[in-house]
């Protein structure tokens, strides 16, 4: 049953942003102060600095054999230790994606007006095991071209705007 | 009369003020490595996972959600708990007696060096409309408490001051411990004024540290382990959150929860039953507040019985043989894994220098910091 604005008259208060910014009703206002320094450990950290190089580094587990990206210092599925660092290539293939009219904050995009949809997308990274991959952005294409097992490849920011993390790769551009 | 549940693994990393080299993810895979080790299973051993944690401490959303990798319990049956690890306990071991199987775990974790605007997360845990608007530092509801625990005991600073000595002392035979330290009352005494009668050294510098227990029904339990560690009562309870309305003088949750667990273990008189405690000591007053809630003394004797050496290492009844918080450190929601971890260390005898003797029954208690009034009380037999 759908639920009408009649039905709710009389059973709420009604008020609009202005009455709570004019201060009409009362309010109160908290915005949290949270700030934290993760530690990365070995191998996120590693990973940032090779991103930082321009570089892809996985980490393989000796045990199922994959080749683990991001890497891990353990294999979450053997629960053993992973072996040696693997580079994988900047290039992969598209799993999913989604062509987004609103942003992260629920906020709509001006699709009409002009605005790029917001194309996120699930990479398979070429050297990574089946499955493993990058969430990143496509850039460099119609959005409604897009398609599953399309080969795409990293644009890379210039090293020395590059600062080790995920934004040194700008996005991924599709490639023959 | 339900069936008998037991310790059977614990695995820690020990605890230190910062723990730059690692990820939350590699602790707590150091912490379970240890505990499946030291109780002979596999992660396809265990029946289900219980870890701990608290989302602003984290600073994830849902931080729960990252807990299975480290625990090998991806695609198992797990569940995160926002308390206590003594909360996680209580599920692991209720896990158990519901049938679900044979094993379960319990895991716990802080990355407090994380936390960089840590005082402001514990402030916004105080009421939005009552209490925030006059601003006041977490300390300053430790400072309230103290000052009127102090004045309905008769306990003095100075007893205080003797906790915070005989813990971090204490620190110093423990390789786990992150903040010993040789001191005297004076020290404490005459260290910067907090939120007086609350000075620097009454509160514990935080730690860094993960903890991961491995339980067994009884007779798995006796097939893998030596030296089971039984569970002979636990109990949890929480007062009323109100900063105006909560008993300022004594901890009441703590001592629901004691007799909670004291019912369960078939204990009358904790003082003669129980040989020692590891106790929460967050603050040096909650150490004597929560052993009198406890009846582990009787109020008001806390103090004199500390300041007569009663509840040091050779001392009638021993409190915080480890080091307690102060001398091991703040951890958080892992408060009770580090008390749990070290009873269980002294009742198999493998207390190294701090080890009690002739030791059979131990008690871990813990809180759940300012401001809250929630406590936690696991009993546990050799």
């Amino acid at each position: 049953m759908e639920i009408t604005e009649k039905m709710v008259e009389g059973t709420a208060t009604k008020l609009s942003a202005e009455e709570i910014l004019e201060g009409k009703v009362l309010s109160a206002r908290w915005e949290p102060k949270l700030k934290y320094a993760w530690d990365n450990g070995p191998a996120i950290g590693r990973y940032l600095a090779e991103l930082k190089n321009g570089k892809i580094i996985a980490k393989k587990c000796d045990k199922c054999h994959r080749i683990l990206i991001p890497p891990r210092m353990f294999c979450e599925l053997c629960w053993v230790p992973t072996g040696e660092w693997v580079y994988v290539q900047d290039t992969g293939i598209v799993n999913t994606w989604i062509i987004g009219h609103v942003d992260w904050k629920a906020a709509r995009l001006d699709i009409k007006g002009g605005a790029r949809p917001i194309t996120l997308s699930i990479i398979e990274i070429d050297g990574a095991s089946k499955g493993m991959g990058i969430l990143h952005h496509l850039g460099e294409v119609d959005p409604w071209k897009i398609h599953r097992g399309m080969k795409v490849k990293a644009v890379w920011k210039p090293p020395e705007e590059r600062t080790g993390s995920i934004t040194d790769i700008k996005y991924f551009k599709p490639i023959k | 009369m339900s069936k008998r549940v037991a310790i059977i693994g614990i695995g820690t990393t020990g605890f230190r003020a910062t723990t730059p080299d690692v990820s939350y993810r590699e602790l707590t895979y150091e912490a379970a490595m240890k505990a499946y080790l030291d109780a002979g299973v596999q992660p396809k051993d265990i029946d289900s996972f219980v870890a701990t944690s608290e989302d602003f401490f984290e600073g994830y959303s849902i931080a729960d959600e990252y807990s299975p990798d480290q625990l090998g319990a991806v695609l198992r049956p797990i569940y995160t708990v926002s308390g206590d690890f003594i909360h996680s306990l209580a599920s692991a071991y209720m896990m158990i007696l519901s049938g679900i199987g044979p094993i379960s775990v319990a895991q716990g974790l802080s990355k407090a060096s994380n936390m960089l605007t840590l005082s402001e997360m514990v402030t916004f845990a105080m009421d939005p409309i009552y209490n925030r608007p006059l601003k006041e530092s977490p300390h300053a509801v430790a400072g309230l408490e103290m000052a009127r625990f102090l004045y309905e005991t008769g306990t003095t600073r100075e007893q205080c001051a003797k906790v915070v000595v005989k813990n971090k002392r204490n620190a110093l035979n423990n390789p786990y411990a992150g903040h010993s330290v040789l001191i005297d009352t004076d020290h404490v005494l005459n260290s910067e004024v907090i939120s007086y009668p609350l000075t620097q050294m009454d509160i514990s510098p935080h730690s860094d540290g993960a903890v991961v227990v491995v339980l067994a029904e009884e007779e798995t339990a006796k097939t893998l382990c030596d030296k089971p560690i039984w569970i002979r009562g636990i109990g949890w309870c929480s007062d009323t959150p109100g900063l105006e309305t909560r008993n300022w003088g004594q901890a009441i949750y703590a001592q629901m929860a004691a007799e909670m667990a004291y019912k369960m273990a078939g204990i009358r008189y904790p003082r003669k039953e129980i040989n020692f405690a590891e106790i929460n000591d967050e603050f040096s007053y909650k150490e004597l507040q929560h052993l009198e809630a406890m009846r582990i003394c009787r109020k008001g004797e806390a103090g004199p019985l500390t300041e007569i050496g009663g509840t040091e290492i050779t001392g009638e009844f021993p409190v915080n043989p480890s080091g307690g918080c102060l001398g091991v450190g703040n951890l958080y929601e892992l408060n009770g894994g580090h008390k749990v971890f070290e009873v269980v260390r002294q009742l198999r005898g493998e207390a190294g220098k701090n080890q009690l003797k002739n030791v059979t029954t131990g008690l871990a208690q813990s809180w759940r910091g300012i401001p809250t009034t929630t406590g936690t009380v696991v009993i546990l037999s050799n």
